[in-house]
Order: structure tokens, then C-alpha cells, then sequence
């Protein structure tokens, strides 16, 4: 009789680190050793999140790769005979919004078979003349990212047209840097032929736990990109691309 | 006891009448009225406590004893307690509690809400649904899971598979349930919706709020399939209902979370909304945010539009446009037209006011309607194989409601704008549709020439003529338009309609088109367009399927003619009845012309186009009556027809109108009351003869008085009903005695007393089986009261017909136990009695009675006292036969009421009779159930009789009547 021990890796391509890093840890006691009386005690409590060194506190995030995360934990402590008690609770810390004015950077677009990049074959393609623009790529991560789109014309009828958006992590280590970039939501804004000559709002609200403002650090980035997505009858994919710029204010 | 020796007391009538005239007093109308004391003259505020300390507040004009049923209240009715408990509320209240509260909501509602003006969704909903049906199969596609296993939506190449499960998690409740149901019929479809419904409903009690949220968008999913496109106007009635329970449960549930400590008011602004609230609303938007199809983002958002008002002031104002121009991303025209309808049904309810949305969802609707007549649409319509005109009428509901929407409350010059741009619109004759179904009908109405002319300049492909004719009838029925126009428009309309082919449509518009023509024409109009309508639905008895519309015809004249002899003059009128050929149909018609015609018939009539128009309606009714009619059935009409008849007079001509009663007798001889209406009506005819020759009557009116007894002799029989029978008799025999017709009068009493064996001892009243003895009883009343004037028969022997009626009465089966026989026998003493008087109590005009006829003979007073004798003595064998225990109550009873009538009506003086009354009196008494209270009162009346001239010898009566007491 042979025993065998199998270890399989859940995602075998992760690139595991050898911990988190640790940006805070601060103790504070919010009651005195004593008596607790029977029912229910409210302690109130607080302290102010000082950082370790000289390490900066990032807004809570919570990706693919990284994970910026604020926990608290609570213990009583009891005498001998009772077991201490232990809570956990994750806490979410936003930045100060930025000072600064965010300058609205609209961009103007217009999509035409000839526009394209990355193409297989030009001359299969369906005309069409795909126009818009974007209110803004600088964006408040509280309000919602605006435009409009219009078919201005298109041989072949429009299936769907949706808005993705992009979250881009970059990681960088001794071995070099990698990257990862997620959908981390896609929202249709346009379903089946749509009226030509139309204009059709884009309007995306940031998803809260999924976005963050952008970030750069020395060990990572996190970025974000809106693709706007036309799918057309025959199921030919167009794709627009545009780097955003997301902003707490 | 000695066999009695009978004498009748003398009366002299005249005198007795005149001691017993009470004087006149003289009323002081001042102060007292009869009903004053009742009439609460003050009502102090003072707080409903009932203690009984605090008496009444509410004192009275006079001292007269407090109204029983205040008094119950001590003194305060729960109504006069509501008002003053509401007056002495806090003066935000205002004046009292409901009022106030009506006009605070009156005021918000100008601003919140809209009007009863307004026609609201759920009137319309019955209608979508009746109308938009398929026979064709239907399926729900539900992907209760993740999207996984659909086809990879495109752009999913950049996602990772982990995130979107993280994505989708709010959709990944039940793993993978996709279900597909398939080959459903158009109920099994609605049935699964409610089902859904209901899920929707216990999901979100059961907290699995996550759950409720995933049906909702699954439903609203559903309406971006438009396969089996006839149902859709129908499939989003269903679904938006969900929708609306959803938006509701979701508002309920934040509005609950700010109830604490006190429920939020209804006028609640973001201030008085706590920050756990505001979080939880919030979280919805963003989840609703994040769902990834268009159409269910759209719907779900709209369905708890009213839940901005938690977060923020312009919520709702910032919404609406943004969802509007949301929807020009749907590219189904149709779908898009109804998600328009939808948003303005929840803005609407939410904010009215907010008019700007509205307008600018019809704008660009109208700016998507060129993709009607697109390839993808055309395609679409070939594969389903649906005409164009049909699928037209899909967008009806949704673009009929949008423009009440946008209509109500509108001015004027936004109305015309929007008519300006239908006109220079393609497929514009949809649009007119529905603008005339949603602008107010004076508008429609005032340009009522204008719109003619855009239906005749409209697409003949498109949609259907003759619907438009039916939007522009309807609001002609209700609003008028300029008088010179009038008959051109009726003119042009009933060109086109007369041209429609189908019946089932030319009837759906014809049968608009007659309120207009009954409103403003004449009974030729009229009468044009039913026989354009009887020539189109007669040819394969297309009538056969359009009674509902014919019925609604026949409404609508009779709503305008209530002058019949205008409506039967119209040539077409009854040909146009002849088409109800279902039974059912037809008396239904009849019995409504007939309540038209009792309501609105004011004059009596004779006019031979009525009567020969109605007796037809009322033969037809009659003629329904079968073996299986309710008994409630045969009585309304019944009913209807006596209403009939007594509307007919001939005036003077009496002769005729006997002969139309011989006639109505003929035509309505199954119906019995109609039979007993006919001899009231021919005994009346009798005794109008009779006044208007003044008591005399010549040759020719004795004559036909005789008639008409003979009318009533013969009908009689005919009833079923004893009674009827009994009292018709009676009743005919005093018409004939009042018109000297003796004989004839004889012959209906005679007729009466020989079928008063047939009488039942138990007859059945309103369902319930009842005693007849009472009935009896008075009836042999009311006739011995008739005997008095009736003389004597030459050929047959004194006191005939009273005799007669004692032999049946003493032949006739009583019940067990009852004394009704001797109680008739002591009826029949006082009749004797007035009989021995030298003049009688009253007699009848030219017809000698007994007094006459006898003069008083002898020979006939004793007659009569030994018919007396032998009465007493009858009633004295069955005294004796109670005297056992149980009897002995009745016992007591019939000797006070015999003791009563002997000294009301005999001699005492003799001896025998004195002795007899004083032994009647102490009988009553013996066993002491004889009430003391009514002996006393009968001793002291006969204490101030004795007082009276020629009455003295009552005062030793008095002294042998003995009180006992009760031992």
C-alpha cells in the first residue's frame, strides 16, 4: 500500500511575494483590566493613523496583484479559565481629496475603418464612420465618466456597443515588473441597431471597491483605461482605447 | 250555560260621530314642534369622555324626555365626539382633524402628484392586455446564474475569469440556473410572470435582497426579446408590474429605515433622511450602476427613480434626462418606445412637473421613427410574418400614454407644436392616433376639420383608417365641435367608415361614430346610420359577433331620444333590434329600452307608433319567460311591463283602451302580475266611467262598465295565486256594486266565498313557507266589512252571501289548535249587528242595500238575531272545549274579545245577554291571564260610556264586574 501527496497550486502563474508589507501598526488599550458588567458594553474609541517610518498610507484597494488593505483587530483578554476573545474587522481609509483642480481633458474621437490598428484584414470590413467624444479622461473617481457616441453611419447593424473599463497593475520587483490588466466592469451603453445620426450617452459610474485614484509608487502602479467596444452584426470587434486618469477631489 | 237571546244594540251613528269629533285645539307653532326635542341645538368642543359624572352637553330646546339613543351615549353621539376631539387638536390641524389633512395633501398634490384628471396606468393596463394576444408560442428565458455559459459577450477577451465571477457575484445566487421555458401559451406566460412576481416578493421578505434584484433584472431582460412581437405591448404590462412592485418594496424598505423614532411624513425632504439610509440607497444606485446590460440597467433604474429622493434634492431631475437620452441606445425602435412609456409613467407618478423629460422622450421618439421603415425592422416583420399596419398598432399604448403624459395640463401652443411635427413625420398616421387619443377632446375637437384632413392625406398601407375615424369619434363624443362643421365631419367620417370591409371593424367604429351623430343631429341622421349599420352587419350574420357594439348603439340613442314617438319613428329603429337574435341579447335590449322609456316617459301616451313599437319590446321580453326563468327574472320584467301599461291612456276613449288591455291580457298571459296590473287598470277604467257620468250612468257606460266586470270575472280565474284571486274578487265585485251593477257584483262575491276552500293553510311568501291563517283572516275581514252594503239577492234567502261565507268558514280545514274560526264568528257579530240598524253605518250611491230593502222588517231582525244566537252559542260549545290547562290562556282571550263585542254591539239590557257579558268577564278572569292593566282600562271606559245618554244601565254592569286580583 503506497501513499501519495499531491500539492496543486490554485493559480500556478501567480507570482507570489514573501509577505505584505506593512504600512501602520499602531496598539492602543481602550479599556482598562476590570469588570465588564452583564448585557451589552459600548467602549467608543479612536486614534489617528500614523504610518511606520516613512512608509505613505495608500487608499484602500483591493486588486489582483496588489492588495492594499487596513484591518482592525479588537482583543479581551480574560482570566485563566475563559478564552480571550478576538474580532476582526477590515476598515476602509480614503485619501484627503487632492487640492488641486482637475482639469477636464476632452478627448474627440472618430472611428473609421481606416482608423484602425491591429487588423487582419482592411477589406473584409464593413464601412462605417463611428464619431464621439469623451467629456474628460481626467477623472473624479466620484462622478461618473460622460460622452456621447454617434453612428453616423455603418453598413452592416450595430449589435452592441458597451464601455470597458480597464484596470492596469504594474508591478515591479528585483526580476523586473509585471503586468496585469482586468476588466473590471463593462457596461453596455447600446443594444441592437441603433438609430444613425443619433448621439447616445457614455455614462459610467466608477464601481466603488474596484477603482481607486491612480496610483504610483516606487513598487507598483495601478492604472486605468476606458475601451469602448463596438460589436457589429457580423461580429466584427472595434475597439477604442483611452488611457484615464482617476482623481479623489 | 241558557241558549242567549240576541238583540242589537241601537246606534245612532250620526250622534256618536259627533261626541267622538275631538274639539279642535288650537296649536302654537311658536316654540313646540313634534320634532324639536330631538334637535340638538348646541354642541359644546368638549373632549368624548363618557364618565358619568359630566352630564350632556348637548341640552335640548325643550324639556321634553332626552332622545333615547343620545341618552344611551350619555349625551354624546360618537360623531359629535369625532368633531370635538378634532377641535381641540393643535391648530396645525387646522379646524378639524380630516379636513385639514385633506387640504394639506390638496396642496402638495398641485405640485407632487397629478390630478383624478389624470387617466392613471392602471386603467390602461386591462385594456393592453385584452387587446395584444397571440396564439403563437412564447418562452422565458431566465439566467438566474452567471453568464458563463451564454455566448462570450464581446470584450470579454481582456477579462480575467476571476473577476468576472467577482463581477457577476450579485447575479450568482442560485449557480447556473439557467432556465428555459419554452412553448408556452399566452396564459401559462402571465402565469410564470405572477409566479415571478410572487418569488420577487418572498425573496425580499426572506432579506434575499441580492436574489429580488436578480429577478427583477431578468425580467427586464425579458423585453429586449421581441420575438412573438404582437404580444409585447402585453408582455410589458406584466413585467413593468413587476418592476413597480419591486421600486415599491425598495422605497418601502429605506423609508422604514427612517422611521425611527417616527415615521418619515410624506412631504420628506433629504434632511430628515439618517446617513444608514442614505448608505443603503446609495448602494443600490451602484449596484443597478454596474449591471452590464443596457436594457435591465434602464428599467431597474427607472423603477426606483422615487428612491433619489433619500439622497438628494435634484435627484430626480438630474435622473429623468439622463435615463431619457439613455434610451436612445436601445436600437428596437418598439422596445425603445415602450422603455419611453415606462420612464414617463414612474416620472409622471413621481414628478409631474418635471415636463421637460417628457417632451424631450417624444421628440426623440419621433427623431428613431424613421428606423420603422428600416431593414432591420422590415426584416424583422417578414420573419414573423406581421403586417405593417398591425405592428403599427404595437406602438399605441406606448405612445398614446407618453402623449397623455405630456398632454395633461399642457398648454395650448405646445399642443399644436407637437401636431405640427406628427404632420411633417412619416408614418404619421400613427402619431395622429395617438395624438388624438391623448390631447384633451376640446382640442381634438375644435380642429376636428383639420385632423380629417391628415387622416385622408395619411399612408392607405399604413396604419389603419379606420381606427383613426374610431380615436377621432372618441373625442368627439365628448367634446363639441364648431357647429358650422358639424355635419361635414359626420359626412366625411361616415364616408370612410361605411367603406370598411371588415364587419368587426366596421362596427368598432361605427359604433363610436353614434354618440357624435346622436349628439348633434336629428332623428334622420339617426336613423341613416342604423340602417348603414344594418346593411353592413346583416350579410352572413356578421351581427352575430358584435353584440356588445350593437348594444352599445342601442345605449347611446337611448342616452339621447327620450322622446319615443322621435324614436319609433326612426324607420330603422326595430329592424335594427331584429339583428339581437340571441335570446339573451334581445331582452337584454328590451328590459334597457324599457328603463329608459319608465324613467323618461313622463305623459301618458296613446300614440300608436309607441304602443305598437313597445308592445313589440314588451312581447318580446314576455315571450322569454320559460319554465327555467328565475323567479327574480320573470319579476323585473313583469315589472318593466306594468310600467309599460301604466303609461298607456286612451283619455276619453275608454273603450279602447279596454280593448288594449283585452289585447295586453292576450299577449302577456304568463306573466301574472302584468295580469293583475291589467284588472286594476280595467277596474279603474270602471270607476273613471263612474266619475265622469257622475254616479248616473247612461245606457252605453252601464254597459261597458258590465264590460269591464266581465274583463275582470274572466281574467280572475287565470291567477295562480289564491290570494290575488281572493282580494281581485272583492276588490272588482265593490268596482261593480259602486257602478249598480248588482249582479255582477254578486257574482265575483259569490266567486270569492266558493273558493275560499281552496285556500291553502300554508302559502309560501319571499321563499319561506308560511301560515295562510292570517292572510285568511283579514281577507274574510275586509269582506264581511263589503257584506254590510251588498243587498240581498231577490231569488235567494236572506243574508245569502253571509251565510255562504260562515258554511265555508265553518267547512273550512283550520289548522289544529286554532280558534281562527270562532274568531271570524266573532268578526261576524258586529257586521250583524250594523245590519239590525234602521241606517246603516255607510251605503253606496244608488244601490239599495239591506235597510232599504227590508225597512226594517221583523222578520228580518230576527233572522238576523238568530243567526246571532246560533254564532254565540257555537262560540260558547268551544269556550267550554279549552277549558282544559293549556287551552286556558286562549280560553281567556276569546272571552274578553267576545265579552268586547257584546257590549259594543248588543243589547245588554235583556237580562240574559247582561248575564252573559258579567259571566264572560268573570270567565276571563278566572285563571287570571287576563292582563290587569287592560281590564282596568276597559272598566273605566265602560264606566264613561255608562255616563253617556241612553247608556245608563251600564252602571250597574260595571258594579257586577269584578277585578280579581292575581292570586
Amino acid at each position: 500500500m503506497s501513499v501519495t501527496l499531491d500539492i496543486r497550486l490554485k493559480r500556478a502563474n501567480k507570482v507570489y511575494h514573501e509577505g505584505p508589507i506593512q504600512l501602520i501598526n499602531s496598539n492602543i488599550e481602550v479599556a482598562k483590566a476590570g469588570k465588564i458588567p452583564g448585557g451589552k458594553t459600548e467602549i467608543p474609541f479612536e486614534f489617528p493613523l500614523l504610518t511606520k517610518g516613512n512608509k505613505v498610507l495608500y487608499e484602500t484597494y483591493h486588486g489582483v496583484f496588489v492588495n492594499i488593505q487596513y484591518t482592525l483587530r479588537c482583543d479581551l483578554r480574560r482570566s485563566l479559565l475563559a478564552k480571550d476573545l478576538s474580532r476582526n474587522c477590515e476598515f476602509i481609509v480614503h485619501c484627503q481629496p487632492q487640492k488641486a483642480k482637475v482639469v477636464p481633458t476632452p478627448v474627440k474621437f472618430t472611428i473609421t475603418p481606416d482608423t484602425l490598428q491591429n487588423m487582419r484584414e482592411r477589406s473584409l470590413l464593413p464601412k462605417f464612420l463611428i464619431r464621439g467624444h469623451l467629456d474628460a479622461t481626467n477623472c473624479v473617481i466620484s462622478q461618473p465618466l460622460t460622452g456621447e457616441v454617434v453612428v453616423e453611419n455603418s453598413d452592416v447593424p450595430i449589435k452592441s456597443i458597451e464601455l470597458q473599463l480597464v484596470r492596469v497593475e504594474t508591478c515591479g520587483c528585483a526580476e523586473g515588473y509585471a503586468r496585469d490588466a482586468t476588466e473590471i466592469q463593462n457596461i453596455q451603453i447600446a443594444e441592437g441597431d441603433v438609430c444613425h445620426r443619433l448621439p447616445i450617452p457614455i455614462y459610467m459610474v466608477f464601481p466603488r471597491l474596484f477603482t481607486c485614484p491612480t496610483l504610483e509608487t516606487t513598487n507598483f502602479k495601478v492604472e486605468f483605461e476606458i475601451n469602448i467596444v463596438i460589436v457589429l452584426h457580423d461580429d466584427h470587434l472595434i475597439t477604442e482605447n483611452f488611457p484615464l486618469k482617476l482623481c479623489r477631489v | 250555560m241558557a241558549a242567549v237571546q240576541w238583540r242589537s244594540r241601537e246606534r245612532n251613528y250620526d250622534a256618536e260621530l259627533q261626541r267622538w269629533r275631538p274639539e279642535a285645539a288650537a296649536l302654537d307653532f311658536g316654540d313646540y314642534h313634534p320634532l324639536k326635542p330631538i334637535m340638538v341645538t348646541d354642541t359644546k368642543t368638549r373632549r368624548g369622555t363618557r364618565k358619568g359624572s359630566t352630564s350632556s352637553s348637548s341640552s335640548s330646546s325643550s324639556s321634553a324626555p332626552a332622545d333615547p339613543l343620545s341618552s344611551m351615549l350619555d349625551g354624546t353621539d360618537p360623531l359629535s365626539m369625532f368633531a370635538a376631539a378634532s377641535a381641540s387638536e393643535p391648530p396645525a390641524m387646522s379646524h378639524s382633524g380630516s379636513t385639514g389633512e385633506l387640504g394639506r395633501k390638496k396642496k402638495e398634490n398641485e405640485e407632487e402628484a397629478v390630478g383624478p384628471d389624470f387617466e392613471p396606468w392602471s386603467s390602461k393596463r386591462g385594456e393592453i392586455l385584452a387587446r395584444f394576444t397571440t396564439t403563437e408560442k412564447l418562452s422565458i428565458n431566465l439566467f438566474m446564474g452567471s453568464e458563463r455559459g451564454k455566448a462570450p459577450s464581446p470584450g470579454s477577451s481582456a477579462v480575467s475569469e476571476k473577476v468576472r465571477t467577482r463581477l457577476e457575484e450579485l447575479d450568482d445566487l442560485e449557480e447556473g440556473s439557467q432556465r428555459e421555458l419554452l412553448n408556452l401559451s399566452q396564459q401559462d406566460y402571465a402565469n410564470r410572470i405572477e409566479e415571478l412576481n410572487q418569488s420577487l416578493k418572498e425573496a425580499w421578505a426572506s432579506d434575499q435582497k441580492v436574489k429580488a434584484l436578480k429577478i427583477v433584472i431578468q425580467c427586464s431582460k425579458l423585453l429586449s426579446d421581441t420575438s412573438v412581437i404582437q404580444f409585447y405591448p402585453s408582455k410589458f404590462v406584466l413585467i413593468t408590474d413587476i418592476l413597480d412592485t419591486f421600486g415599491r418594496l425598495v422605497f418601502d424598505r429605506i423609508w422604514t429605515m427612517c422611521s425611527d423614532p417616527r415615521p418619515l411624513p410624506d412631504s420628506f425632504t433629504v434632511e430628515d433622511v439618517n446617513d444608514t439610509a442614505k448608505e443603503t440607497c446609495l448602494n443600490w444606485f451602484f449596484k443597478i450602476a454596474s449591471i452590464r446590460e443596457l436594457l435591465p440597467r434602464l428599467y431597474v433604474e427607472a423603477a426606483i427613480l422615487k428612491c433619489n429622493r433619500f439622497l438628494n434634492k435634484s435627484g430626480i431631475q438630474e435622473t429623468l434626462p439622463r435615463l431619457t437620452a439613455m434610451i436612445r441606445g436601445i436600437g428596437d425602435p418598439l422596445v425603445a418606445a415602450y422603455a419611453r412609456a415606462y420612464l414617463c409613467r414612474v416620472g409622471m407618478e413621481v414628478a409631474p412637473h418635471l415636463k421637460d423629460s417628457l417632451n424631450r422622450n417624444f421628440f426623440d421618439l419621433l427623431a428613431t421613427f424613421r428606423q420603422i421603415s428600416g431593414n432591420s425592422i422590415q426584416k424583422q416583420l417578414l420573419k414573423q410574418r406581421v403586417e405593417v399596419p398591425e405592428y403599427l398598432t404595437l406602438y399605441s399604448p406606448a405612445i398614446n400614454w407618453i402623449l397623455q403624459c405630456i398632454a395633461y395640463r399642457a398648454p395650448e401652443p405646445l399642443l399644436t407644436e407637437m401636431m405640427e411635427r406628427c404632420k411633417t413625420m412619416a408614418n404619421n398616421a400613427l402619431l395622429l392616433n395617438s395624438v388624438m387619443r391623448a390631447f384633451k377632446p376640446e382640442f381634438v375637437a375644435a380642429r376636428a376639420t383639420d385632423f380629417i384632413g391628415m387622416i385622408k392625406d395619411c399612408d392607405e398601407s399604413g396604419f389603419p383608417k379606420h381606427l383613426l375615424f374610431g380615436s377621432l369619434g372618441r373625442s368627439l363624443a365628448c367634446a363639441d365641435p364648431p357647429e358650422s362643421e358639424r355635419l361635414t365631419i359626420l359626412n366625411e367620417a361616415w364616408k370612410v367608415i361605411t367603406k370598411v370591409r371588415s364587419p368587426q371593424d366596421y362596427i368598432n367604429c361605427a359604433e363610436i361614430w353614434v354618440e357624435f351623430t346622436c349628439r348633434h343631429f336629428t332623428k334622420r341622421e339617426v336613423n341613416t346610420v342604423l340602417a348603414d349599420i344594418i346593411k353592413h352587419m346583416t350579410p352572413d350574420r356578421a351581427f352575430e359577433d358584435a353584440y356588445p357594439q350593437l348594444q352599445s348603439v342601442i345605449r347611446k340613442i337611448l342616452a339621447y331620444f327620450h322622446d319615443f314617438s322621435v324614436l319609433f319613428s326612426m324607420e330603422r329603429f326595430l329592424p335594427f333590434l331584429d339583428m339581437f337574435q340571441k335570446d339573451s341579447v334581445r331582452v337584454e335590449v328590451c328590459k334597457s329600452i324599457m328603463e329608459v322609456f319608465i324613467k323618461h316617459q313622463v305623459e301618458l301616451t296613446r300614440d300608436p307608433v309607441i304602443l305598437n313599437a313597445m308592445l313589440h319590446i314588451c312581447k318580446t321580453m314576455h315571450d322569454s319567460v320559460n319554465a327555467l326563468t328565475l323567479e327574480d327574472e320573470k319579476r323585473a320584467l313583469a315589472q318593466l311591463i306594468i310600467g309599460f301599461i301604466r303609461m298607456v291612456s286612451f283619455g276619453r276613449d275608454f273603450e279602447q283602451q279596454l280593448s288594449f288591455c283585452v289585447e295586453a291580457r292576450a299577449t302577456f298571459c304568463n306573466l301574472e302580475p302584468v295580469l293583475v296590473q291589467l284588472i286594476h287598470t280595467v277596474n279603474q277604467l270602471a270607476m273613471e266611467t263612474r266619475r265622469v257620468m257622475r254616479g248616473s250612468h247612461s245606457r252605453k257606460t252601464a254597459a261597458f262598465v258590465r264590460a269591464c266586470a266581465a274583463y275582470s270575472f274572466i281574467t280572475i280565474p287565470s291567477l295562480s295565486s289564491i290570494f290575488s284571486r281572493l282580494n281581485l274578487y272583492l276588490l272588482s265585485g265593490q268596482v261593480a256594486l259602486a257602478n249598480q251593477c248588482l249582479s255582477q257584483a254578486d257574482a265575483f262575491l259569490k266567486a270569492a266565498v266558493s273558493i275560499l276552500p281552496e285556500v291553502p293553510r300554508s302559502i309560501s311568501v319571499e321563499g319561506k313557507l308560511r301560515s295562510s291563517e292570517s292572510f285568511l283572516m283579514d281577507f274574510i275581514n275586509n269582506f264581511l266589512a263589503t257584506l254590510l252594503v251588498v243587498p240581498d239577492h231577490p231569488e235567494h234567502g236572506v243574508l245569502y252571501l253571509v251565510r255562504g261565507l260562515l258554511n265555508m268558514v265553518q267547512d273550512y280545514t283550520w289548522e289544529d289548535n286554532s280558534d281562527a274560526k270562532v274568531r271570524v264568528y266573532i268578526s261576524a257579530l258586529p257586521l250583524l249587528a250594523a245590519m239590525s240598524q234602521e241606517t246603516y253605518l255607510y251605503t253606496i250611491p244608488k244601490v239599495d242595500s239591506n235597510e232599504t230593502l227590508y225597512g226594517g222588517d221583523p222578520k228580518f231582525l230576527s233572522e238576523i238575531n238568530k243567526l246571532c244566537e246560533t254564532l254565540i252559542g257555537q262560540i260558547l260549545d268551544h269556550l267550554k272545549t279549552l277549558a282544559r290547562d293549556e287551552s286556558l290562556r286562549r280560553q281567556s282571550a276569546l272571552a274578553f274579545s267576545l265579552f268586547g263585542v257584546l257590549l259594543a254591539h248588543g243589547d245588554v239590557r235583556t237580562n240574559k245577554l247582561s248575564q252573559l257579558t258579567i259571566n264572560l268577564w268573570n270567565l276571563s278572569h278566572k285563571h287570571g291571564y287576563c292582563e290587569t292593566r287592560f281590564s282596568v282600562r276597559t272598566l273605566e271606559y265602560i264606566k264613561y260610556q255608562a255616563q253617556q245618554p241612553d247608556m245608563t244601565h251600564l252602571t250597574d254592569t260595571v258594579q257586577r264586574l269584578a277585578l280579581q286580583s292575581r292570586t
